[in-house]
């Protein structure tokens, strides 16, 4: 019996699977976030401290949310190149890098324009957002260091070295960090102090959002594919006219 | 253990005969340190407070300036390969030229930082306080260099990688560094307790980085 990841393995079939899929993903990402626009923009009432600027919050939240999603998936598909030696883990982890780098980017932009009314300065050296920060470096340092080498299998097990160093030190990171004192609110989470109102469209913004993230992954990870048997290609292709010339000259 | 010792008398008689390493890291120390008082305009008020925060960073900075041929020139002439199957753990060979890293560039930098905190008119009380920080944080510094070093190895353009990689994983220790040298300068009983996170740092670091960067070294040997 084989498992899903197992019968993923073979990239034909992953291309296969992943061509039925992304469509309706897509399809899904953009009606759910079309509809927690509206629900944003039209119905969902104004904070009645914040005003319009809890807006952001829709897109904040969902964005740092993906951020976190992101390095898990990268650091997951790391770990499976490593110990299982998984073909489609360098691909996946690839490809997610970049998309989380960007939602963290998302996420503390958003946040600071948010920061800028609210607290009354585009940033603070808070806990949190410090974290974040640091997270996205880690980000710029896998996606570096993963396109800094010609051998391809070889710069990918490097960055799975460096994404599960990054594992274990987020947490020392986060937890030394809180030793600043905290601006950001704790998170409420989905709870019941946050009115149905907003609840509701934020909810279905973090969907979205997660739809979307799926869908550039599963895209992304696509063209990686396209793109390695192109090259693969237009190896076989010197090889040939390689041989053509060396058998000419005889 | 006769082979770890070896190996690491052999990586400090380098340090020392060779020399330039040690000269050039203290020489970065020295001008970053002169540099930012002259950005920031000489205010003696506010470079006393801030002095702390020059000092560690700068140290950060020279530190990493030393890194990249922590295992470059191994690799260079060959040693590298005997070092990886030779019968003393790769692991091993990875801590012992850490530990010469430090002994040959932390020490002698944390040892400078005095002599820089007058520069900067560091309050005379602070020092003891600064280089026991610096002492204490300074073997996770190499350590955790040691694996943004080995990651690098190969790497084209390593040495602006390494600081991209390695910054990051020197925040723990340059939060608690500050934060100690923040208590004893307000002469409050929080120094004992970041002093003693700092160390923890160290000793985590010494634990666990030489796992990192011997797997690093044996993805690229083979």
């Amino acid at each position: 019996m084989q498992t899903l990841t197992q019968r993923l393995a073979n990239p034909t079939r992953f291309m296969e699977l992943s061509r039925a899929v992304l469509p309706w993903v897509a399809a899904g990402a953009c009606l759910l976030i079309a509809y927690a626009m509206y629900l944003v923009f039209l119905v969902a009432p104004p904070d009645y401290q914040q005003g319009e600027t809890v807006k952001i919050m829709y897109i904040h939240l969902p964005s740092a949310w993906l951020a976190m999603m992101g390095y898990s998936i990268v650091a997951v598909s790391r770990f499976g190149l490593l110990v299982f030696r998984h073909p489609l883990a360098d691909v996946s982890a690839k490809a997610a890098a970049p998309i989380g780098a960007a939602f963290t980017l998302a996420a503390l932009i958003t946040g600071s324009l948010w920061g800028k009314p609210m607290w009354g300065t585009y940033w603070v050296w808070d806990a949190r957002l410090t974290s974040v920060l640091i997270l996205f470096f880690l980000y710029l340092g896998l996606i570096a260091l993963r396109s800094s080498l010609d051998d391809e299998s070889l710069a990918g097990k490097l960055t799975a070295v460096l994404a599960l160093v990054g594992v274990a030190i987020l947490p020392i990171i986060k937890f030394s960090v809180d030793w600043w004192n905290t601006l950001h609110q704790p998170s409420t989470g989905f709870t019941s102090t946050v009115d149905p109102s907003m609840r509701t469209p934020l909810l279905i913004s973090a969907v979205g959002f997660t739809l979307l993230f799926i869908a550039l992954h599963l895209k992304a990870m696509q063209t990686e594919i396209v793109r390695r048997r192109v090259k693969a290609m237009r190896m076989a292709q010197v090889e040939r006219d390689e041989q053509r010339f060396s058998a000419g000259a005889e | 253990m006769s082979a770890f010792l070896a190996l690491l008398k052999r990586d400090l008689t380098l340090a020392v005969r060779e020399g330039a390493a040690l000269g050039t890291a203290l020489g970065f120390y020295l001008v970053v340190v002169a540099m930012l008082p002259l950005g920031l305009g000489p205010d003696l008020k506010l470079l006393s407070r801030i002095a702390p925060g020059i000092l560690w960073i700068a140290l950060l900075l020279a530190a990493l300036l030393s890194l990249p041929r922590l295992f470059e020139a191994d690799q260079e002439d060959g040693s590298l390969e005997v070092m990886a199957t030779a019968p003393l753990a790769l692991e091993l060979a990875v801590v012992a030229k850490a530990l010469a890293h430090w002994i040959s560039t932390g020490i002698p930098l944390a040892l400078a930082a005095p002599v820089l905190g007058l520069m900067l008119n560091l309050d005379i009380a602070l020092t003891p306080a600064l280089v026991a920080t610096m002492l204490a944080g300074t073997p996770a510094i190499s350590f955790l260099g040691s694996i943004g070093a080995a990651l690098t190895l190969k790497a084209r353009r390593g040495g602006l990688l390494i600081a991209l990689l390695v910054l990051p994983l020197y925040i723990p220790t340059l939060i608690f560094g500050i934060s100690a040298l923040g208590f004893a300068g307000l002469g409050q009983d929080g120094f004992t307790a970041s002093f003693l996170i700092l160390l923890a740092i160290s000793v985590a670091s010494v634990a666990a980085a030489p796992v990192a960067a011997a797997a690093a070294l044996r993805l690229q040997m083979s």
